[in-house]
């Protein structure tokens, strides 16, 4: 009886956007006179960190502190249409609606700024502090603030902007399947190293070293968070979850987390985690969206990880102890 | 198509980039975050549902006296209550047509299928109301295996008569490259592979669910924890058969959705108990509703068949894809759809033959889940490239990179391949690990034609 050592290997790519699209996303962005500005849109976080991402967005967009930024959202008496939180397009589409918003506020801004400053528009820029300046000058400048006071009382100006992004629909050719699917793919490749015991054909997931490629992290440290976030997801996948664990027989079905196993802490694995970025043409800032595709490849790398410890070849999820004994007592049989 | 950004188009950022702290994560962690179970509204009542003890059968009788006379029951729904009983989400992106029930009429098609909800003043009086409801069943023959279901003389499910989603007049899917048989034909090797994989929940730690409020003005008020807040009140506002301008949604805290948010089944029959009773009533699943009535990801059957040259070449794949959409299409002939065009998986190949079937069973209607219609197709491509690298006593990470799509290459529904990083990603992970790659692999490039 042993504890036997394998790797493996899997490579996946994964398309952003609602397939064949179709799926608008608008948002609307205004100053108020507290010199916040308010980021008005209709989705939904799930808690991957959306609004954080439109935050972010729209700070850099306008040229202004992420603290100035207001994400008022999931309201649809008050936010502008969202298609919604799936289909891994809340960054893209919600990214792309907020750059377009925020670049018509940005020219009001700086419109409003001009009039006030009696300089011309072209030769203001943001310092990224809350400041907007005359280029080159340390004196010519305003705050922000100050601006939206006085566009409001003084100038009579609005400093807001509105942005939509639609991929239009795509309609497949039934005969061949000719279609336009996805906005951009993203793209990961994950390595496992687990450990099988020959005696109980339990799994252990010792670690997942993980790659991936997003166009542009936005936010690194919440990519990080999806990626590891996921791949827990895809060793739960691979060795526990099923609503219907004698499929296609209905039976057994479990109805809560007491039969409904899912990782614990000490299940899960050591892991690594590095991104690359190529930045897409078509995404805010170059961003693919990472939200659904980091389950995936752990799955596979996991099952052909434990091919290389011991020789058992699984094709059925989940990857239960029964699966990998029988697989063994097969080996042994025809050895 | 609107334009993406780049933006400024510079190469160094302020704010992009940066590892900002999350705005909710202080109120996550904190316990205030306001979630939609948060709302307390006064007189609020809650809805429970008598579902289904049958995996398949017409429904002989429905009775609810019995549960007209539990303490505190205040209103009892049946379909004859819901403005538009048959609907399907997907009709809104004009895919399918009306085929599931709020509440069944004439026969059930899945266990866990609702059949009459129950109102009442506290929880616990609409459970006992709902568990106070007799059905009488006529057993019609269960369908649980995909195969089984599309079998010419298999029961059939659905209104238009067979056991499958039918695709402009296919029984699939399809998605034609090449010539798969002339591919096969000068293959030095073929490869056969079956897989399978079961039913998985979602399993948000938040179960789902709305609170429906009447307002002054005639409007509902529908707060919920939906993925899709304006999708939700569209569906939402089809089944009332009101205008849309009278419902308003409001969410954006969801506790864990993973695509299990996003089939519209607890609000519409919550507006309607709203309107009827003129109160707010809450519709919550319980765990084992969460667990057994939301629907799961698809189990999915797979089949591969391979041509590959001595070189590790793959010189045509074919893919029979079934998808257990259950009793109902919920969103599953889009992500049917999406499964054809995922694959063959990331690499060229010349000759592809696609089928992918979205099949329905007398189960839970599965749905959207994380990696929709392509986390399974990932395992088993995935699977069937270390199967071929073994059997040619190939490296895998160089199998991979042989075959690695790259821009410029045709994919197999004819979309010129752009923004592609296999071979980069796959690099990289080769360097983490140290896994010893030949120069000529370490010098491949996506941007570069083969």
């Amino acid at each position: 009886m042993a504890k036997l050592r394998g790797r493996g290997y899997a490579a996946v790519n994964y398309p952003t956007g609602m397939n064949l699209g179709g799926d608008p996303t608008q948002a609307l962005v205004h100053s108020t006179t507290t010199g916040n500005f308010v980021v008005s849109l209709s989705s939904v976080d799930l808690g991957q960190g959306l609004k954080t991402v439109a935050a972010q967005v729209a700070a850099e967009t306008l040229g202004l502190p992420y603290e100035n930024i207001i994400v008022d959202t999931a309201d649809t008496d008050t936010g502008p249409h969202c298609m919604g939180t799936f289909a891994s397009r809340g960054t893209h589409r919600v990214g792309n609606a907020v750059i377009m918003a925020a670049q018509e506020a940005r020219e009001a801004m700086l419109a409003a700024a001009a009039e006030e400053l009696e300089v011309d528009a072209e030769d203001l820029e943001t310092d990224g502090t809350g400041f907007i300046k005359l280029k080159g000058s340390e004196e010519v400048k305003i705050h922000v603030v100050d601006l939206a006071m006085a566009a409001h009382f003084k100038l009579g100006r609005t400093i807001a902007g509105r942005g939509i992004f639609l991929k239009e629909r795509s309609y497949p050719d039934p005969e061949t399947g000719k279609m336009d699917p996805d906005s951009a793919q993203a793209h990961a490749c994950t390595v496992a190293d687990v450990e099988v015991d020959d005696e109980t054909g339990v799994i252990e997931v010792l670690a997942l070293h993980n790659v991936y490629e997003v166009g542009r992290a936005i936010n690194p440290r919440m990519a990080k968070q999806q990626i590891e976030g996921g791949a827990w997801m895809g060793i739960s996948h691979a060795l526990y979850e099923a609503t219907d664990p004698y499929y296609p027989q209905r039976d057994h079905g479990p109805r809560d987390f007491e039969e409904y196993l899912m990782p614990g802490p000490a299940d899960n694995a050591k892991m690594e985690s590095d991104i690359i970025e190529f930045p897409a043409a078509n995404g805010p800032y170059g961003a693919k969206g990472i939200g659904e595709m980091t389950a995936n490849a752990p799955i596979p790398a996991i099952a052909n990880a434990v091919f290389d410890a011991c020789g058992v070849r699984l094709i059925e999820m989940p990857f239960t102890p029964e699966s990998v004994l029988r697989g063994l007592d097969e080996l042994r049989a025809s050895a | 198509m609107s334009e993406g950004n780049g933006a400024n188009g510079n190469s160094t950022f302020d704010v992009i980039g940066k590892p900002v702290q999350r705005l909710d994560s202080l109120g996550h962690v904190t316990g205030r975050t306001q979630f939609f179970e948060d709302v307390n509204p006064a007189g609020m009542l809650h809805l429970k549902m008598h579902r289904s003890e049958r995996h398949h059968a017409n429904l002989v009788s429905v009775d609810t006296s019995e549960a007209e006379k539990v303490k505190g029951v205040v209103q009892i729904l049946t379909h004859e209550d819901v403005p538009k009983n048959w609907y399907t989400v997907l009709t809104l992106i004009n895919v399918g047509y009306p085929e599931e029930l709020v509440l069944a009429e004439k026969k059930v098609l899945w266990y866990g299928e609702p059949i009459v909800a129950v109102v009442a003043t506290s929880e616990r009086a609409a459970r006992e109301g709902a568990a106070a409801v007799k059905v009488e069943y006529e057993d019609l023959e269960p369908i649980f295996d995909v195969e089984e279901a599309i079998k010419a003389d298999a029961y059939p499910l659905k209104p238009h008569g067979t056991n499958y989603f039918e695709y402009e007049g296919h029984h699939c899917r399809r998605v034609r490259l090449g010539d798969v048989e002339k591919g096969f034909a000068e293959a030095d090797h073929i490869f056969e592979f079956k897989y399978q994989s079961k039913p998985i929940e979602q399993a948000p730690t938040e179960t789902t669910g709305c609170i429906v409020e009447p307002r002054h003005d005639g409007r509902l008020k529908i707060y919920s924890n939906t993925q899709a807040a304006f999708f939700t009140l569209d569906n939402t506002a089809l089944i009332l058969d009101v205008p849309f301008g009278k419902l308003q949604v409001v969410g954006g805290t969801v506790g864990g959705g993973f695509g299990g948010k996003v089939d519209v089944t607890v609000e519409p029959i919550t507006c309607i108990a709203a309107m009827k009773t003129g109160k707010p009533v809450k519709y919550v699943y319980d765990r084992y509703e969460e667990m057994q009535i939301s629907s799961p990801r698809a189990a999915e059957r797979i089949y591969i068949k391979d041509g590959v040259m001595n070189d590790g070449t793959i010189v045509a794949r074919q893919v029979t894809l079934y998808a257990d959409a259950g009793a109902y299409s919920r969103h599953s002939p889009y992500a049917t759809t999406k499964a054809a065009a995922h694959m063959p998986g990331p690499y060229n190949i010349p000759n592809v033959h696609i089928d992918s079937w979205c099949v329905y069973t007398n189960r839970t209607p599965s749905s959207a889940m994380r990696g929709f219609g392509v986390t399974i197709g990932d395992f088993a491509l995935e699977t069937t490239m270390d199967r071929i690298a073994r059997a040619l006593d190939l490296d895998p990470l160089q199998l991979r990179l042989k075959n690695a799509y790259r821009d410029g290459d045709m994919k197999a529904h004819h979309k010129v391949a752009e923004g592609t990083a296999l071979i980069e990603v796959i690099q990289k992970a080769a360097e983490q690990v140290g896994h010893e790659l030949p120069d000529e692999y370490r010098a491949m490039s996506s941007k570069e034609a083969r």
